[in-house]
């Protein structure tokens, strides 16, 4: 089950430290997912790559306090996800796998706007961010229509829309293509590569991770390869292929 | 189903404070049991018809579409007035459902979802003291709004996916068959979506909010 984690005074945030993972352990139950990870994520872009079950999607929602681990700890900027939750969610925007879950407001302009009205932004600003976003997206022709009839591509790009629209100075991306056909996998990987901000992706997509600056491929909760895109994407292929 | 069908226009009502409206529907539906004629039921009808095509300028198809889904209850209350009373109260009890039916979609055809959310925020805004959040309130009026047509799609697709394996999809076994995999899914659902608030902030929702979207 997730731990909800608790929350702290207000603690400085220094940038150049970037995500710190130290000594981290996590397990639902008698299942361990996370086993021992001592990292620190600088880069640019950074991909996971792993198994179905390898602790992808536990990893990735430890980088903004989805999931706090058991031992060990998580630091964004210097934030502790597990102290200054608040701080770091403002700081780190999340991408579900599945728009669906992700969109909770009928229309698609009100679900942009919906991480605005939680830190509070005026109702003006947000209009204007709004509708600069989803001009951005291609999405501004659809700002009134139900969420519900947009399509796959178009509903992941409304979720992008709404954590961009919050201005995070990080994103993690779980397993953003996984839904997608090749046309819409295609934009939204170009989408990524032109975000100014960091991201970490999380990905079976191998493709995504092309120009990755750092990718890591896990498996038992462990990282078991760490270095350029393409001398971890070989590894990975060869985990898989023993396998 | 009534459900997000906002229809984007530059017209009167659809600029009116979405307040105005709701309270414009309640003293319709006041009016119309108050003053059980066929006049006033049938004035009802042509007035909210003639503010939804002329002033607001939705389709009539979407009027239509309404109308349709309660065809069924304006003939069958009809019907067991003729037998009951008389056909002329069965027409003003119809006349009286078709009015409040379609008052209530021009209402939400010109009225954005957070204008109406905000307005309940509004009305719950005394629960306060009572320690309730009026902004979770409105949360979870247009979440509703936003999952019911989801949830209808999710049991559709459980739907198709046992009658191409040759399941029942009708009857009382094509429910019980339909429910289990749907609730499962929908706590699935639940779960992420839950996760999905919180990375977007949904603790951080100020005490008061702000007013509806502007533009």
């Amino acid at each position: 089950m997730r731990r909800r984690p608790g929350r702290g005074a207000p603690a400085t945030a220094d940038p150049s430290r970037g995500i710190e993972l130290v000594g981290v352990h996590h397990s639902f139950g008698e299942r361990t997912v996370l086993d021992g990870l001592d990292l620190r994520l600088s880069e640019h872009r950074v991909g996971v790559v792993g198994a179905n079950g390898s602790g992808k999607s536990t990893f990735a929602r430890l980088l903004n306090g989805l999931v706090v681990p058991i031992t060990g700890s998580v630091l964004v900027d210097g934030l502790d996800t597990r102290t200054a939750v608040r701080q770091v969610r403002r700081r780190v925007g999340f991408v579900f796998q599945d728009p669906d879950a992700q969109i909770v407001h009928p229309t698609v302009a009100e679900d942009a706007a919906y991480g605005l009205e939680n830190q509070g932004v005026p109702a003006a600003e947000r209009a204007e961010r709004v509708a600069e976003v989803l001009e951005r997206y291609g999405l501004a022709g659809h700002a009134d229509h139900p969420a519900h009839l947009l399509s796959g591509g178009q509903k992941q790009l409304l979720a992008i829309a709404g954590v961009l629209v919050m201005r995070p100075a990080r994103i993690v991306f779980d397993e953003p293509t996984t839904l997608l056909d090749l046309v819409n996998a295609r934009r939204v990987a170009r989408v990524i590569d032109e975000l100014p901000q960091s991201a970490v992706v999380v990905t079976h997509d191998l493709d995504l991770l092309d120009g990755f600056d750092r990718v890591l491929v896990m498996d038992a909760g462990r990282v078991v390869e760490d270095g350029p895109a393409e001398q971890s994407v070989r590894a990975y292929r060869k985990l898989m292929a023993d396998r | 189903m009534t459900l997000a069908l906002y229809v984007p226009r530059a017209s009167p009502v659809h600029r009116a404070p979405a307040g105005a409206k709701l309270l414009a529907l309640t003293g319709l539906g006041v009016l119309v049991f108050a003053v059980p004629t066929l006049t006033v039921a049938g004035g009802a009808l042509a007035g909210v018809v003639l503010v939804g095509l002329l002033v607001a300028r939705l389709p009539a198809g979407l009027l239509a579409r309404q109308a349709r889904a309660v065809a069924v209850w304006v003939v069958a209350i009809i019907a067991v007035h003729a037998l009951v009373t008389d056909v002329l109260t069965g027409l003003e009890a119809a006349l009286r459902l078709l009015a409040l039916v379609l008052a209530a979609a021009v209402v939400t055809a010109t009225t954005r979802v957070t204008a109406m959310v905000a307005v309940v925020e509004r009305v719950c805004a005394p629960l306060r003291f009572v320690g309730v959040r009026p902004a979770r309130i409105g949360l979870v009026l247009a979440m509703a709004l936003r999952f019911i047509p989801l949830v209808a799609e999710r049991a559709d697709r459980i739907r198709e996916a046992q009658a191409a394996r040759g399941g029942a999809v009708r009857g009382l076994r094509g429910v019980t068959t339909t429910v289990v995999p749907l609730l499962v899914q929908v706590l699935q659902l639940a779960h992420t979506v839950s996760e999905a608030l919180d990375a977007r902030g949904a603790d951080d929702v100020p005490l008061r909010r702000g007013g509806p979207r502007a533009a």
